[in-house]
């Protein structure tokens, strides 16, 4: 079993479109696992049946007991979140601002204060229309898109894979550069970078890099909307060539991306043309490399 | 030599977890005495941040001299590892733990 | 007044608002811009102004000094986040995962943890005329952008802090921490999306957020003339405004990829802008009565 990650550090470089494309290709061989939980869109093309949901909990969160709080304001004073303010003449945690530290507890003189672990969102198990499987999560507003989500997200995909000795597990990645994204990246054999051939996209791809090098994961690249600027298409590829990284393909600009979702279906099935062939290519190569590495 | 591994079980016939800070189990292997030990590994899989030398400290506190696993540690973990003086070899991922014990053996495997 | 330019999804033209509204605003009048998605700070790839001032931006961590260290493990046992650590005979500090909470240093029984500043990332403060461009980027390996954020706000506040001048925040994507410290302060948030299913299902999210967060916020869509018309029966269903359409056009995305700016060269842009401005100075009227 092969782990494949897709990632792209900016947003609005079709990785979703693209991701589900080869979730499409990819059939019964492919789970899906979508680690993008800040903007999981990818049940809009590949229709899930959200089944199977479990509350998910992470991080912790700070809860004062108000008959045993004697309002000597101590954990505020160490609070260095602004997170215990008084409210009406009560000490009350502030969820958004709370951090989960735990020091406020450790200081209250009264045990007044326990740390609970926060529900942050629904993981789900589904069908989807390839007939295979999807695990996906819905986050709660202001909760932390934490690596450990993305680790269960994985490892849940990664169960399955097993049981069911599926050859690949497909990861939308996370976005930026921080804990999720590197939890994304955790136990991948083949990463699969997606650009545009714009200052930001250049911009995005060479600072997700180095986070990937860090981890000395192969990649392979993927230059969507390549024709829109040639200039910077070409930069991308020197990048590509200095740093080792595979080309896998071009793909030109196309309406056909946005036309295909507005049906909730993935630009293979919507595109019988130049596109579909460039994302059949592609996957084939991306299981190559994959495969061989 | 003490050698350790990230695994998904706790034999020898068990995969290798390629990842490091979330691996299920620690697999420690004594050369010198022929023994097993495992720990196991869920009480930090659980934790929302910094598993990566969560785990490296527990492979430190155990005194191993060679660590095998799949992708590598992150640069967190790594910094303890180094600070136990252990030799890292990667490249295990789809193996069983005595496919990776030999590999490693056999110079089969990428040192860190 | 703060006005704060957010989406759900990344990718949806939050840079290029930003960028293209402060250089059109900042024709007429002093506009101070600061990009907050730390992260992925991408607003200074299309102001090219000049460099006024630059700092480092520190967080607070754990230093360890051993000469009086019983080795207890009190600091250990007290952190939620694995960023301070007994390795044998001593302590080590993961700077990327701590979050500064002072618990470690605060509780130490031999004040062997004093707290001491380590970078996490840098401000750079540039002048382009009436607009002054902020923006902070975070070191790759920091993992918190909130307190960058935080700083980063706290910069502008005190370099400017007359209630009237219009201060524009690029906010990050998404619904977590980060967007919710950058557009917590602000008096109006435009939510920028695009009318396709993706652009509705995140922009459906960000709504939800700015109603949580007790917001006032309308939508600007970009792109608009691609996809379907769902997001405009939506925002009709939810009594949402729409302030502007931006339409889809090559020319706007070819200039994006170069970096350079579209306000001032393409006139149906111009147009939307203006839309945009009007909106903003109605609602500083109406909040100043």
């Amino acid at each position: 079993m092969k782990e494949i990650v897709i990632v792209s550090g900016k947003g609005g470089t079709g990785k979703t479109s693209i991701t589900a494309s080869f979730a499409y290709l990819g059939g019964k061989d492919v789970i899906v696992a979508d680690c993008d939980v800040d903007a999981a869109d990818m049940h809009l093309l590949l229709k899930p049946d959200f089944g199977n949901p479990k509350d998910f909990y992470s991080g912790l969160l700070a809860k004062i007991d108000q008959e045993k709080c004697i309002k000597c304001g101590k954990c505020a004073a160490v609070c260095r979140f602004d997170a215990i303010p008084i409210i009406n003449g009560k000490f009350i945690v502030e969820p958004l601002n709370c951090e989960g530290c735990g020091y406020c507890p450790l200081v209250c003189p009264t045990d007044a204060i326990e740390m609970n672990e926060q529900n942050v969102g629904k993981l789900f198990i589904s069908d989807i229309k390839t007939e295979s499987k999807m695990v996906h999560a819905s986050l709660k507003i202001g909760a932390d898109n934490s690596g450990k989500l993305v680790a269960e997200v994985k490892n849940k995909a990664k169960e399955i894979a097993e049981n069911e000795e599926k050859k690949f597990i497909l990861v939308d990645g996370s976005p930026g550069i921080g804990c999720p994204v590197v939890s994304s990246l955790s136990g991948a054999n083949f990463v699969v970078l997606v650009t545009e051939p714009s200052v930001s996209g250049i911009h995005d791809l060479r600072r997700v890099y180095q986070v990937i090098k860090k981890f000395g994961i192969k990649a392979g690249c993927i230059i969507n909307k390549a024709d829109v600027n040639k200039n910077k298409s070409k930069e991308i590829h020197n990048f590509l060539e200095e740093e080792k990284i595979e080309f896998i393909a071009e793909i030109p600009y196309d309406e056909n991306f946005t036309k295909a979702m507005t049906y909730g279906k993935t630009i293979v099935e919507y595109d019988n043309g130049e596109i579909k062939k460039i994302l059949e290519d592609s996957w084939e190569k991306i299981k190559e490399l994959a495969t061989n590495l | 030599m003490k050698i350790v591994l990230t695994a998904k079980g706790k034999s020898w016939d068990s995969k290798i977890d390629p990842r490091f800070g979330r691996t299920e189990y620690i697999f420690i292997y004594d050369e010198d005495s022929d023994k097993i030990e495992t720990l196991n590994n869920a009480a930090v899989v659980s934790e929302a941040h910094g598993v990566g030398p969560k785990t490296a400290q527990k492979i430190f506190d155990a005194n191993a001299d060679i660590l095998i696993t799949g992708n590598g540690p992150g640069g967190n973990a790594k910094t303890v590892l180094e600070s136990g003086n252990l030799d890292i070899y990667v490249g295990a991922s789809d193996m069983t733990l005595k496919e990776a014990y030999d590999a490693y053996k056999n110079g089969k495997l990428k040192k860190f | 007044m703060k006005i704060a330019i957010a989406s759900g999804k990344g990718g949806t033209g939050k840079t290029t608002l930003s960028t293209n509204l402060s250089s059109f605003l900042s024709e007429t009048e002093s506009i101070i811009l600061v990009d907050l998605d730390v992260e992925e700070p991408n607003s200074g790839l299309f102001i090219n102004g000049n460099l006024v001032h630059q700092e480092d931006k520190f967080k607070m961590i754990p230093e360890w000094i051993n000469n009086q260290c019983q080795l207890c493990g009190n600091c250990q046992k007290v952190c939620n986040f694995n960023a301070v650590m007994k390795l044998g005979k001593r302590i080590m500090v993961f700077p990327e995962l701590c979050h500064g909470c002072y618990a470690c240093s605060e509780l130490c029984p031999t004040n062997s943890l004093p707290m001491k500043p380590k970078r996490m990332g840098e401000l750079k403060h540039f002048k382009l005329g009436n607009l002054d461009f902020i923006e902070s980027k975070l070191i790759i390996g920091e993992e918190q952008a909130v307190p960058l954020i935080k700083q980063t706000l706290e910069y502008v506040d005190k370099k400017f802090p007359k209630d009237n001048i219009i201060k524009i925040y690029d906010s990050p994507p998404g619904t977590s921490c980060p967007v919710i410290e950058a557009t917590k302060d602000a008096d109006l948030v435009l939510l920028i999306t695009e009318p396709t299913p993706f652009g509705l299902h995140d922009l459906k999210l960000a709504v939800d957020t700015m109603k949580e967060l007790n917001k006032n916020f309308g939508i600007v869509i970009n792109r608009y003339g691609i996809g379907d018309d769902k997001v405009l029966s939506y925002c009709k269903d939810n009594n949402i405004p729409i302030i502007a359409k931006i339409p889809n056009d090559r020319k706007i995305a070819d200039l994006y990829s170069d970096g350079k700016l579209h306000n001032k060269v393409i006139p149906v842009v111009k147009k939307q802008l203006e839309k945009v401005r009007d909106y903003i100075l109605e609602y500083q009227t109406k909040k100043m009565k």
